[in-house]
């Protein structure tokens, strides 16, 4: 019988293609575990036709299109899975826009966006692969992208 | 081609093309003997400018004021935030709003970087950057192309050496992306710790400029066209300890200026402090006064350019 690295969920989300070694930032980005009481379960280096991967697997919630964008961010190559039943009914490549915002920080403490004013953070993209963003305000490249998420 | 340069925001040097550059020297030349004051012209009568000074300066506030003073505008503003309402802890949303009510275009500089960037989304007039934080000063870094072209009649092709704060000197961070979009060669003396930031060299590659780095000064005056010094800045450090150990290392003087070429040229953007000894000053390397003075010009052809259109 073949094993199986984690088990299939009823219903849920399985957030596929993740950049190895990056699964424990989607799970920050995701508030997980303080956002759900469900099952969570991370997969991590599994070997994938693209190389090695990782994965998760959230029982009980499919992801809303804002929490996609910030995955982007992290995992640009990512796919999302809506299970209901064991059976995939939806299946997005996540997409990068070509500008996010309000949804990382800018890592530079002097900033305006970090100051008291009316303005939601912006980044625009500055290459997808590798993936490079810079603050629209300061111009300011931050190194570890996955720090700032919002 | 004619550009367009109405109601533009000058907020960054890279929200500009070479053409555009180019555009903007050409007819800051018109206005020399204007910023000197053997003509007037009046173009700019009907229009009030904004000086919106939240940071000290002395030569980028002047110019703008005697730009717009030339032009027949007038100006409104501050030099001293501690006087506004901002220290009643008024956004600088609301101070740009209330501005943009006042005048027809507005002068910003600002300690935070992106400040400029964030004034242009809240008014409708134009705004020029003056420098925000450690972030852009589009017109010092025209004034500077301004300076190397009307001394060396182009700006490709001169051997440019950048020496001093490479790391916090904003200054020559957007010059040094300017010269390489004009194919200038580059070489960047530096302490170690003050090295060129990696991104900075990257965009000079991008525009095929391979730039030298280098902590020896002695080498590189040699063969220099343009020398450009920089203050090391003890504002931007974040701790006086790097200051103390980096201040003082460089030196331009007389003994080092032998080995340079005759007709070598030297810039800062002032204030200067021990970097360049006083005896060069008499030298006709020393071209760092009439530097400061081409602020007015490149400012003046600015604020037409963005009021009014060519009109010389």
């Amino acid at each position: 019988m073949k094993e199986l690295k984690i088990i299939p969920i009823k219903n849920g989300t399985v957030i596929d293609h993740i950049t190895a070694g990056y699964a424990v930032k989607v799970l920050r980005v995701l508030k997980i575990p303080e956002s759900t009481s469900s099952v969570v379960s991370v997969a991590m280096n599994v070997s994938g036709k693209m190389g090695k991967k990782d994965i998760v697997k959230v029982e009980n919630r499919e992801l809303d299109p804002h929490e996609l964008d910030k995955i982007a961010l992290i995992a640009p190559k990512a796919t999302i899975n809506i299970i209901r039943e064991y059976e995939v009914v939806k299946k997005h490549k996540v997409e990068l826009p070509n500008e996010v915002v309000g949804i990382a920080k800018c890592s530079n403490p002097t900033c305006i966006s970090n100051a008291r004013e009316p303005v939601k953070s912006r980044f625009q993209i500055v290459s997808k692969d590798p993936l490079r963003i810079k603050c629209y305000y300061c111009d300011r490249e931050p190194e570890d992208i996955a720090e700032g998420i919002i | 081609m004619k550009m367009n340069f109405k109601n533009r925001d000058i907020v960054s040097i890279k929200d500009f093309s070479k053409t555009d550059i180019t555009a903007i020297l050409n007819y800051a030349k018109h206005m020399i003997p204007y910023a000197k004051g053997e003509k007037q012209i009046d173009i700019l009568k009907k229009y009030i400018l904004s000086s919106l000074f939240f940071e000290p300066s002395t030569r980028t506030r002047l110019s703008f004021e005697s730009a717009m003073n030339r032009l027949g505008g007038r100006v409104i503003g501050f030099a001293d935030p501690s006087a506004t309402s901002q220290k009643k802890g008024e956004s600088l949303a609301d101070t740009i709003r209330m501005a943009d009510a006042y005048s027809d275009i507005i002068v910003i500089r600002h300690p935070q970087e992106g400040a400029a960037r964030l004034a242009a989304e809240f008014a409708e007039v134009p705004i020029i950057n003056a420098g925000d934080g450690a972030g852009q000063h589009p017109t010092q870094c025209l004034l500077d192309l301004f300076t190397i072209l009307t001394e060396k009649k182009r700006i490709e092709k001169n051997h440019i050496v950048l020496l001093g704060d490479l790391k916090y000197g904003r200054t020559v961070h957007s010059l040094a992306y300017a010269l390489s979009l004009f194919g200038a060669e580059l070489t960047f003396v530096s302490p170690e710790s003050l090295k060129m930031p990696k991104e900075v060299i990257n965009e000079c590659k991008e525009f095929g400029v391979e730039p030298n780095s280098t902590v020896n000064l002695d080498k590189a005056i040699i063969d220099a066209d343009v020398l450009y010094v920089t203050r090391i800045q003890k504002e931007r450090f974040p701790d006086a300890e790097e200051y103390n150990r980096v201040v003082g290392t460089y030196k331009v003087d007389n003994e080092l200026l032998k080995q340079a070429k005759k007709d070598l040229i030297i810039m800062h953007p002032l204030p200067r402090v021990t970097e360049i000894d006083p005896e060069v000053d008499a030298t006709h390397h020393a071209l760092y006064f009439k530097q400061a003075f081409n602020g007015i010009p490149i400012r003046m052809a600015l604020l037409s350019l963005v009021l009014e259109g060519r009109k010389l």
